[in-house]
């Protein structure tokens, strides 16, 4: 169950960060899919962890940002006063989603628990119908829109003019710099976990550096026959909890711990779910270096989530595009794009995965270690996510 | 299979067809391509269709020539491969065949010319050996489909501009380019009867299911480009894809036919189903057209000999059948009405200072919620008040009925509902009506009501706001309505047609003191609600009603004369009238008729006499109000469709009973007592100045109240009857039943000069 991933992750930050359990002042967590026995993922996870039973908890969701929303939802119960020290994170088991009775089905038990009398139970029982047994999965496309993700990816790829061969290339990058990652010892911020009855999990296991010439191979996944979006170039749903300690800087600093980085500044914006659904870091990126008073130069890393690779293309070209700034964002001038040396140059959503309510997380802490270790002051992380909304954050390193 | 209405010949939302009209200059250089051109990417041709200064493109002369100049090079080009046909146009692959060309045309055999003309072109391109691809962004009509049809692939932008259909018959043709042909193999002969005798429109998704087209492409969202100009790029770039793919042989132009068609095909083939579903469709057709109409009847005979005797034979007779049917004059009728909606979709006051965003619906009735309705879903915020809760309750949820029935049928999805609902807001007070650009009031026909509301309103509505009475068919000159207003510039009547979200016509009556912007500003509404808009002068009955009173006034006098409602009917809708006269006042509301009846009887005196008002007073009195009490002429019972005569008429008629006069009883005489009087209140309206224009009264007599569109409307009609035979039946029952058979002087003097046309 998806509190069994989030206790391991609490457990996780316990361990690394020693902090005491009763210090911690509250409890949020982001989840998408939610498991009905588990409503309030957080406070569950958070028992089973071991907090203290005076810690609150609470579960927060929008979709693809849903730990994005916990941590910064953290962060304005510490700037109100309320906290001083907050745990957040995210949680996706996509492995185990609930699938529903249909309605029928679910109206006629919800009737047969009313009935009382055998006669009653039986005349209710003798109406169920072989259809009231096809089951209700959840749905996989966008409320509004009744449009899947990967749909509307191809879409925005296209819209963009971004080709099949752009597309695995980036894949393909994305792959390569994970394992290179992973094999130097960079991604520091995984907690093995033990499945179990079956093997601990130690490290990330999507991470598969492939050819061109395989992934060419590749029917297109959603638009068929002639679309570009392939299982190869979209990040992949998989299992994953994420947490992150989050405290005043007071506090942090009377507690003697050293920040690993300091919470800039962030936005949330939102724009039309059909076709900009996966544009957001585009509108969101200047607004927060607005806020922020940065350029795009003064940023040493951008972590932005890899939807899809087509999706993080078009973003790059839109980010790049004066016409688009002007025509659709209604700013003078565009506000560039990102140079790739400086861009989730240890891997991305494409290759180590996305468990949606957990990336957020992620995305943070790594933006976080990249900016130790590559020596930046200022980093920038980006996701977007369904109903097209997305947060954008600015990360530094020092006060 | 042919089930969906074709009597959507007689209804009113019929006409809106991708035929249009250009004119177009033919002095242009022959060398100089301005229609038509060429690009060579890599292997492929693209092929861009772009008639100038126009919003559509259409197959005229200078067109299909330039783009048989345009075949040929690709064909003798040995670095081509394969072809792409596309539009510049994001809104029109190709939209018809260009109107004025067939309008030009003297003779049969010069349309059947133009029809081989465009059968050997398109069976070419069939034949190339060279794969064509069809890329169809935006209408893809009549001769556009069946281009579309004669290419080897085609792949269509999903989106709601992009729709294909032969609306041919619409106007009383058929696909005269191999379309009779080609399509029942291309979709199987019932859905290919379906599109070409009902006209109807389909839209790229059903077309993808029913093997019209191959792929479809998804609009894009904005890019680098705007989505209109991507979308194009995008659809281009696919359909060069499958037109290489098609010329290596990756891709097979065979698509896979579903089980279900299989099997029809299989039946098709046997001789015997296939003469039953002639059979089935012609004897479908005759009943719904009442042979009225000969283009429907055509296109049966035309696919069946395609199907029976072969191609050679097949195109012959579309070509002889074409040039036939366009000069039958109820495809010039069909045509007139064509050319007037168009007109009619015109704003002739220009584009109003401001436009409207809100609007205020006074009375959440049949009518006020219908014209919410129609307002919500094109983005207009619109305030629905009525005075009681259950009403506007009842209001409400017409409105969501109208919108769902729309989501069950797939035109609307669920969201798009939600949130086109959420610009109605009901409400029993005058809040927001501050922030009001046009109030509609439907409140009772009370004229003392009326000047209530009025007041009320005028207190809390901003200085630009426009007043506008609807006027279901009550006789109240607007005026009198402006005489209580503080701002009678600002007031306007109008007059929607019950059910508003069905029927296209809006009737604007403006008076002396109404302005400009005023009259601008509530076509524009009247446009943006999708209607097709007449504007006349204040006046009893404005010009809809004034015509349908004396009519109905006659009706009354053959019922006292002994034929009963359902003879009344039978005469009538085989005259062409969609509904049959006597079902009319009971749709109508005979209480209502009595009203009408009753004012204008006082406004223009004998000339509305001819039936007896008692029969209908007594009918009021005894409750047969028609449908909307379940008895009128008819019982009407819900689920019930066949509704029988309502017995209780019978003492009724027997008390109302007059002789019948000798020599004026036959159907014919019937009919055209029923119809004489009709069109000469027309004329009189026209004489008067209340119609401007005879183009607007045939809108206005067609889209209202359902006069035969196979006669165009009574201004046409009176033209290809002649004015003089109308005066001398005219006359002739003015000597048997007196004044109200008494021509006007307007078709007086067109029946004096033979050469005087409404419509020249």
């Amino acid at each position: 169950m998806p509190h069994d991933l989030a206790r391991a992750a609490l457990q996780g930050l316990l361990t690394r960060t020693s902090v005491p359990r009763d210090v911690v002042d509250y409890i949020v967590y982001g989840t998408v899919i939610q498991e009905v026995k588990t409503s309030n993922v957080a406070r569950e996870a958070a028992l089973g962890a071991g907090f203290s039973d005076k810690t609150p908890a609470h579960t927060v969701t929008m979709a693809c940002i849903s730990s994005n929303q916990a941590m910064t939802t953290g962060v304005g119960m510490i700037a109100a006063g309320q906290c001083d020290v907050v745990v957040a994170g995210g949680v996706e088991l996509m492995s185990d989603v609930p699938i529903r009775h249909s309605r029928k089905m679910r109206k006629t038990m919800l009737t047969l628990n009313r009935a009382k009398t055998l006669g009653q139970k039986l005349s209710l029982i003798s109406k169920i119908r072989p259809d009231y047994f096809a089951p209700e999965l959840p749905a996989v496309a966008e409320f509004s829109t009744s449009e899947t993700m990967g749909h509307s990816a191809d879409r925005l790829a296209a819209a963009f003019g971004i080709s099949r061969l752009e597309q695995d290339e980036y894949a393909l990058r994305s792959h390569t710099l994970a394992k290179k990652a992973q094999d130097a010892g960079l991604l520091q911020d995984v907690v093995p976990f033990k499945v179990p009855g079956k093997d601990t999990v130690t490290k990330d296991n999507g991470i598969r550096p492939s050819s061109m010439e395989q992934m060419g191979k590749l029917k297109p996944a959603f638009v068929k026959p002639y679309g570009t979006v392939t299982a190869a170039n979209s990040s992949f749903l998989t299992d994953g909890a994420s947490a992150i300690l989050i405290m005043s800087e007071e506090k942090a600093l009377a507690m003697g711990y050293k920040p690993k980085a300091y919470l800039r500044d962030f936005v949330y914006v939102s724009q039309d779910p059909k076709d900009q659904l996966l544009l957001g870091p585009t509108y969101a990126t200047p607004k927060v270096l607005e806020k922020a008073g940065l350029s795009l130069s003064d940023i040493d890393v951008f972590e932005f989530h890899e939807a899809f690779a087509g999706q993080i293309l078009a973003n790059l070209k839109a980010m790049d595009s004066d016409w688009f700034a002007q025509n659709y964002m209604g700013r003078k001038s565009k506000v560039g794009a990102p140079p790739l040396d400086k861009f989730n140059t240890w891997g991305g959503s494409l290759s180590l995965g996305h468990p949606f309510g957990a990336t957020g997380c992620r995305l943070v802490i790594t933006a976080a270690h990249r900016l130790k270790k590559e020596g930046g002051q200022y980093g920038l992380v980006a996701a977007c996510a369904a109903g097209g909304q997305v947060n954008d954050a600015v990360l530094h390193m020092g006060p | 299979f042919v089930s969906q209405e074709l009597n959507s010949f007689n209804t009113s939302n019929i006409f809106s067809l991708g035929y249009a009209c250009r004119n177009i200059s033919t002095s242009s250089a022959l060398h100089s391509k301005t229609h038509v051109s060429c690009d060579i990417k890599g292997d492929v041709a693209v092929v861009r269709f772009n008639t100038p200064n126009s919003k559509v493109n259409t197959l005229s002369k200078q067109l299909s020539a330039e783009f048989t100049d345009v075949m040929n090079e690709i064909w003798a080009n040995e670095a081509v491969k394969s072809a792409v046909l596309i539009s510049s146009k994001p809104g029109s692959f190709i939209a018809g065949a260009d109107l004025n060309m067939l309008e030009a045309c003297k003779t049969a055999q010069e349309v059947t010319q133009l029809s081989q003309d465009g059968q050997k072109m398109l069976e070419k391109i069939e034949h190339s050996p060279k794969p064509v691809v069809a890329a169809i962004s935006g209408s893809c009509l009549g001769g556009g489909l069946e281009v579309a049809i004669a290419c080897h692939y085609r792949v269509a932008t999903k989106d709601k501009k992009t729709v294909l259909g032969t609306p041919e018959v619409l106007l009383g043709l058929l696909p005269g380019a191999g379309g009779t042909q080609r399509l029942p193999k291309m979709v199987g002969v019932p859905a290919a009867f379906d599109m070409m005798l009902t006209g109807r429109n389909i839209r790229a998704d059903r077309a993808k299911k029913m093997g019209l087209v191959d792929q479809l492409v998804e609009p894009l969202g904005p890019g680098l480009k705007t989505p209109e100009a991507r979308t194009i790029e995008y659809l281009e770039e696919v359909a060069i894809g499958f037109a290489r793919g098609l010329a290596n042989k990756t891709v097979s132009a065979k698509r896979s036919k579903g089980l279900m068609q299989r099997l029809t095909d299989y039946a098709m083939a046997l001789p015997f189903v296939r003469q039953q579903v002639y059979k089935t469709v012609e004897s479908k057709v005759q009943k719904q057209t009442k042979g009225l109409y000969p283009a429907p009847l055509k296109i049966i005979e035309v696919v069946k000999t395609g199907l029976d005797q072969g191609n050679d034979a097949g195109y012959l007779i579309e070509a002889q059948s074409f040039g036939q049917l366009a000069v039958t004059k109820e495809s010039k009728a069909l045509m007139g009405l064509y050319h007037g909606q168009v007109q009619c979709k015109k704003n002739k006051f220009g584009t109003p200072q401001k436009e409207v965003k809100t609007l205020a619906v006074l009375g959440a009735g049949l009518m006020g919620a219908g014209i919410a309705q129609v307002s919500v879903d094109k983005g207009i915020k619109t305030i629905l008040k009525d005075t009681a809760q259950k009403g506007l309750d009842r209001g409400q949820q017409q409105v969501y009925k109208g919108l769902n029935g729309k989501v069950k049928k797939k035109s609307l999805t669920s969201f798009e509902r939600d949130s086109i609902l959420s610009n109605l807001m009901g409400q029993l007070d005058y809040k927001g009506f501050e922030k009001a650009d046009m109030v509609i009031e439907a409140v009772f026909e009370d004229i003392n009501v009326k000047h209530k509301v009025l007041k009320e309103v005028e207190a809390v509505i901003p200085a630009h706001c426009v007043f506008r009475p609807v006027t279901p068919p009550l006789p109240h000159p607007q005026h009198s309505i402006a005489a209580a207003s503080k701002r009678p510039e600002k007031v306007i009547g109008m007059h929607y047609f019950s059910p508003v979200d069905k029927m296209q016509l809006l009737e604007i009556i403006t008076t002396d003191k109404t302005s400009q912007d005023t009259a601008a500003s509530a076509v524009a509404v009247g446009l943006k609600q999708g209607k097709v808009v007449i504007v006349v002068k204040d006046g009893p009955g404005f010009y809809t009603t004034r015509c349908l009173a004396p009519m109905l006034s006659e009706v009354a006098r053959v019922l006292q004369e002994g034929i009963d409602p359902k003879k009344v009917d039978a005469i009538s809708t085989a005259f062409g009238f969609p509904v049959g006269a006597a079902t009319l006042i009971d749709e109508v509301g005979v209480d209502v008729a009595t009203h009408v009846a009753e004012d204008l009887g006082k406004a223009f005196g004998e000339r509305f006499g001819g039936g007896s008002i008692d029969l209908f007073k007594l009918m009021v009195q005894k409750g047969f109000l028609g449908r909307k009490t379940g008895k009128g002429f008819y019982v009407y019972q819900e689920g019930v469709k066949n509704r029988s005569v309502n017995s209780g008429m019978d003492e009724i008629l027997e008390k109302f009973k007059v002789p019948p006069l000798s020599c004026s009883c036959s159907d014919e005489d019937i009919q055209m007592r029923l119809v004489t009087r009709f069109v000469n209140e027309a004329a009189m309206c026209l004489q008067e100045g209340i119609l401007s224009n005879p183009v607007e009264g045939d809108i206005g007599a067609v889209f209202g109240l359902g006069f035969p569109p196979c006669l165009g409307g009574p201004f046409r009609f009176a033209d290809s009857y002649g004015a003089q035979q109308l005066v001398d039946k005219l006359r002739k029952y003015e000597a048997v039943y007196g004044s109200q058979f008494t021509p006007c002087q307007l078709l007086l003097d067109h029946a004096n000069s033979p050469s005087k046309k409404f419509h020249q």
